[in-house]
């Protein structure tokens, strides 16, 4: 059986007194969806950030793509082929939509040490940017600058952007976040679509959009990884539904 | 280079150290606190120096020019705070700087203007005169003494202040989060003044303390602040323990540099070159230590803010 | 402002420079056409600090080290002997390039508070090494005993051919710096002010770019320090004094900061202010320190902001 693409073991991460991160084991086979679950505060967020480089774990390894990545930046990792979305919308605020996927396509078309020819002329990152943001729902909002979108729009220029580099895995932090019920049908029909032809694991909150998406689901609960399994299997966890679910998810 | 020499200097080294301290302590506390870049702090410290001179003159007595000194720099700085500084805490930090700088340009000005642009004379109490012999054979200038007691004895005070006392305590909370204590309740626009004040006041004690050795005119307040930002970077934004340690290490630093690298060099190389390479070389010691703290800890030794 | 409103708006302030020439000979004042020289320079010196400071959100405090850096690079050749402009100003150039890199890669490493910090150190760090070394003048300075020789016609010791060379140079640094902005560099940039952490979510390293910007900021300034001392013979480590670096960012600020014109429009104001004022009172100082605090607390978009069509964005 071939390596999984996201292989992650013994995670830790402390911040003086609080174990945000308590050793977390995580598996992810190329092409298959990975929800992670759990209460407030239990580390999702945390373990997003370090998978994409932007903490560094106290302890435990990484490995992407055949690749120990534990050391490697944020940006570096991009380049190996992961792509992120915020939990809380980061974009460029004072830039166009369309600019914004346009310096996501830039950032892996060579090098940005380019003076002369403006950005903006270049086709070769217009074409694929325009396409992207059709992709996402987004045509008709190209020139609009990202500051002044709706929120919910906002949360998809940051799947448009992650898509934008070209990914193999999407780590996505509450896509649906904020998002009215509309909207968020909306954004599970997209990520449906993105589903195998990417890897995603993805933090939600949401139990709709977690069952309709998820090929498997983690459930970190203070820091470690209590079940994991198939969505059916961890709905009649008994362990999962004292710690998390509780009465929230009809039986 | 006899060991005596060594000795003095090492002394001398404290001594600018606990004066680099008194000004370190209220700038890095306002920098943690309220996370706000004052550039004037060494404004306050020049102030502390003239009105010290202004008021011996006025009466004659040097216990009543320090205490006259101490409260007017506080009141001062209070009302600095109140007029000019409230409105910068929400502001970027690029505002701050040059808020701050116009305030540099103002206070200069103003001084050069009630007492002239040529350094002023002030001298040491002649309680405080002479020397004093503290090892057989090496006689220590008194005064300095004093300031080296009198600034260890202010940093015993404010760890104290520090540790045992509610407004320490407060300090200490906001250092490390200060929405959290805003969140609590606390009154902080008045907490914000009165640390500020108490800053000043420290800045105002040194200022007063260092006029009989360094010469008192306009802009005096910016070479010592150079050195503080130094001080506060080493040691770490908000804390007192990292401007204790982090002024003591620099002051000694710098003062045995200067008085020793040329003459060392003088060993190996010609004696004119270590003319100009000695003090090239002895300036540059402090900034080349603070870029060797900052690779190994970009947050100083002791940092008080741990969330950012 | 759209780049076509920033490109006509910059073409009619250069038009406006290179009249200058005429109209001082008009009124008999070669003083202005000192003067406007001297604006010219510390035009050049704000533009540069524009790049790092209002395009990519840089605070830096150090940033008068280069112009000493550039001063240094010609005065000390010229007492060597060597007064060729073609050595000096590359030699002023590739130096405080140099000096920013190394700068940059220590002091880019921190941010917020720290960053402002240690540039600042720095800056001052070169200014007492300047002080210290006495063959090259120590604390009093030096003379430059001749000027930079450019070579056939253009004599700079002829006030006219020296302003059109200096107005050439802004020119051409407005020019580049107009398409830099717009250029795959210069949206990098940008974007690092904007949010820097989504910048390296995508996968451009901040820290490269940062550094980049730091080091041709200063190669920038390093020009306009070589062209200061030709300015005004004369050559002090005062030049590099954190209070000169202050200086120079509030007229990048008075002007408008991340707009390319706003800094020649703040070294204007800030140097026909300082004259103005000082020909009323020595103590101009008090005025101006005021005067800045009022204009960071209510006036942030600077002058350019008041042109037709130049309010700040975002």
């Amino acid at each position: 059986m071939a390596e999984p693409l996201l292989q992650v073991r013994g995670l830790r991460k402390r911040f003086g007194g609080l174990v945000a991160t308590d050793g977390i084991d995580l598996d992810v086979a190329a092409g298959e969806t990975l929800a992670v679950i759990g209460p407030n505060g239990a580390g999702k967020t945390t373990l997003l950030a370090q998978l994409a480089g932007d903490l560094r774990p106290d302890a435990g390894t990484i490995r992407f793509a055949g690749a120990d990545v534990t050391a490697l930046p944020a940006a570096a990792r991009s380049h190996r082929g992961l792509a992120r979305s915020f939990q809380i919308t980061s974009i460029f605020r004072d830039f166009s939509t369309l600019d914004n996927v346009a310096l996501a396509v830039q950032a892996h078309a060579g090098h940005s040490f380019r003076f002369w020819r403006p950005a903006h002329a270049e086709r070769a990152l217009r074409e694929p940017a325009r396409a992207i943001l059709e992709q996402v729902g987004l045509g008709a909002r190209g020139e609009v600058p990202a500051g002044t979108l709706a929120h919910g729009e906002q949360r998809q220029l940051e799947i448009a952007m992650a898509l934008a580099t070209r990914p193999t895995l999407l780590l996505l932090d509450e896509p649906v976040a904020g998002m009215g019920l509309e909207e968020s049908v909306r954004m599970v029909e997209l990520l449906r679509g993105l589903r195998g032809r990417h890897t995603i694991v993805l933090v939600e909150h949401d139990m709709d959009a977690v069952f309709a998406l998820a090929d498997r689901i983690s459930v970190v609960v203070y820091g470690r990884v209590i079940a994991s399994g198939r969505p059916e299997a961890i709905r009649a966890n008994p362990e999962v539904r004292r710690a998390y679910l509780g009465e929230e998810v009809s039986a | 280079m006899t060991w005596l020499l060594v000795v003095e200097q090492m002394l001398n080294g404290l001594q600018f150290g606990v004066m680099l301290f008194l000004v370190a302590a209220g700038l890095t506390l306002v920098f943690g606190i309220m996370n706000l870049v004052n550039l004037a702090h060494g404004s306050l410290y020049m102030l502390g120096a003239y009105l010290a001179v202004a008021f011996l003159k006025w009466t004659g007595s040097f216990a009543a020019s320090v205490v006259l000194a101490l409260l007017a720099t506080l009141v001062i700085g209070m009302l600095v705070e109140v007029v000019a500084l409230r409105t910068l805490y929400e502001r970027d930090h690029l505002d701050q700087v040059l808020a701050t700088f116009g305030l540099i340009l103002f206070f200069n000005e103003a001084v050069a203007i009630v007492w002239g642009r040529a350094a002023l004379f002030a001298t040491v109490p002649s309680a405080l005169g002479g020397f004093v012999e503290i090892l057989p054979r090496l006689r220590y200038p008194v005064y300095r003494g004093v300031i080296i007691l009198v600034g260890l004895a202010v940093a015993l005070l404010l760890y104290v202040i520090v540790t045992h006392t509610r407004l320490g305590m407060l300090i200490r909370a906001g250092a490390s989060n200060r929405t959290m204590v805003a969140a609590l309740g606390v009154n902080i626009r008045l907490l914000y003044t009165v640390v500020f004040g108490f800053g000043a006041a420290l800045a105002a004690l040194g200022g007063l303390m260092a006029g009989p050795i360094y010469t008192v005119q306009p802009g005096m307040g910016e070479e010592l602040l150079i050195e503080v930002l130094v001080v506060i970077v080493i040691g770490g934004i908000g804390s007192i323990r990292g401007a204790l340690i982090g002024a003591i290490v620099v002051g000694m630093v710098d003062t045995l540099g200067r008085a020793f690298l040329k003459p060392m060099l003088a060993t190996i190389i010609s004696p004119t070159a270590a003319d100009s390479a000695g003090p090239a070389l002895a300036s540059m010691l402090i900034y080349i230590l603070m870029a060797a703290v900052l690779y190994f800890r970009p947050q100083g030794l002791f940092p008080a803010v741990r969330n950012g | 402002m759209t780049p076509r409103r920033r490109a006509v708006s910059l073409l009619a302030a250069l038009g406006a420079l290179a009249a200058i020439p005429l109209v001082a000979a008009l009124v008999n004042e070669p003083f202005y056409l000192d003067l406007f020289r001297r604006i010219m320079i510390f035009a050049i010196a704000a533009v540069s600090l524009d790049i790092i400071l209002g395009y990519g959100g840089m605070v830096s405090l150090g940033h008068a080290a280069y112009l000493g850096i550039g001063a240094y690079a010609v005065a000390i050749p010229a007492l060597h002997g060597i007064h060729s402009a073609w050595v000096q100003w590359p030699l002023a150039i590739v130096l405080s390039g140099l000096a920013g890199l190394v700068i940059g890669a220590i002091s880019l490493r921190t941010s917020g508070v720290y960053f402002i910090m240690i540039t600042l150190a720095f800056a001052q760090m070169l200014y007492y090494v300047g002080i210290s070394i006495e063959p090259w003048g120590g604390d009093d300075g030096m003379r430059l005993t001749r000027k930079s020789q450019l070579g056939g016609p253009l004599d700079l010791a002829d006030p006219h051919v020296f302003y059109y060379v200096v107005l050439a140079l802004l020119a051409v640094l407005l020019l580049v710096g107009d398409r830099v902005i717009d250029a795959r560099f210069g949206t990098v940039i940008r974007a690092v002010k904007s949010n820097e952490r989504r910048l390296a979510a995508i996968g451009l390293s901040p820290f490269r770019y940062k550094l980049a910007a730091f080091a041709l900021a200063g190669a920038v300034c390093g020009l306009a320090g070589a062209l200061l001392t030709n300015q005004t013979e004369y050559l002090t480590p005062s030049y590099m004094h954190w209070t000169r670096s202050g200086d120079i960012m509030v007229m990048v600020i008075l002007g408008g900061m991340g707009t390319l014109g706003g800094p020649v429009l703040g070294a204007a104001a800030f140097l026909l202010l300082e004259n103005v004022l000082s020909a009323w009172t020595v103590h101009w100082q008090a005025i101006l320190g005021p005067l800045l605090v009022l204009v960071v607390l209510y006036a942030r978009g600077g002058l350019w902001s008041l042109l037709p069509g130049g309010a700040r964005r975002g």
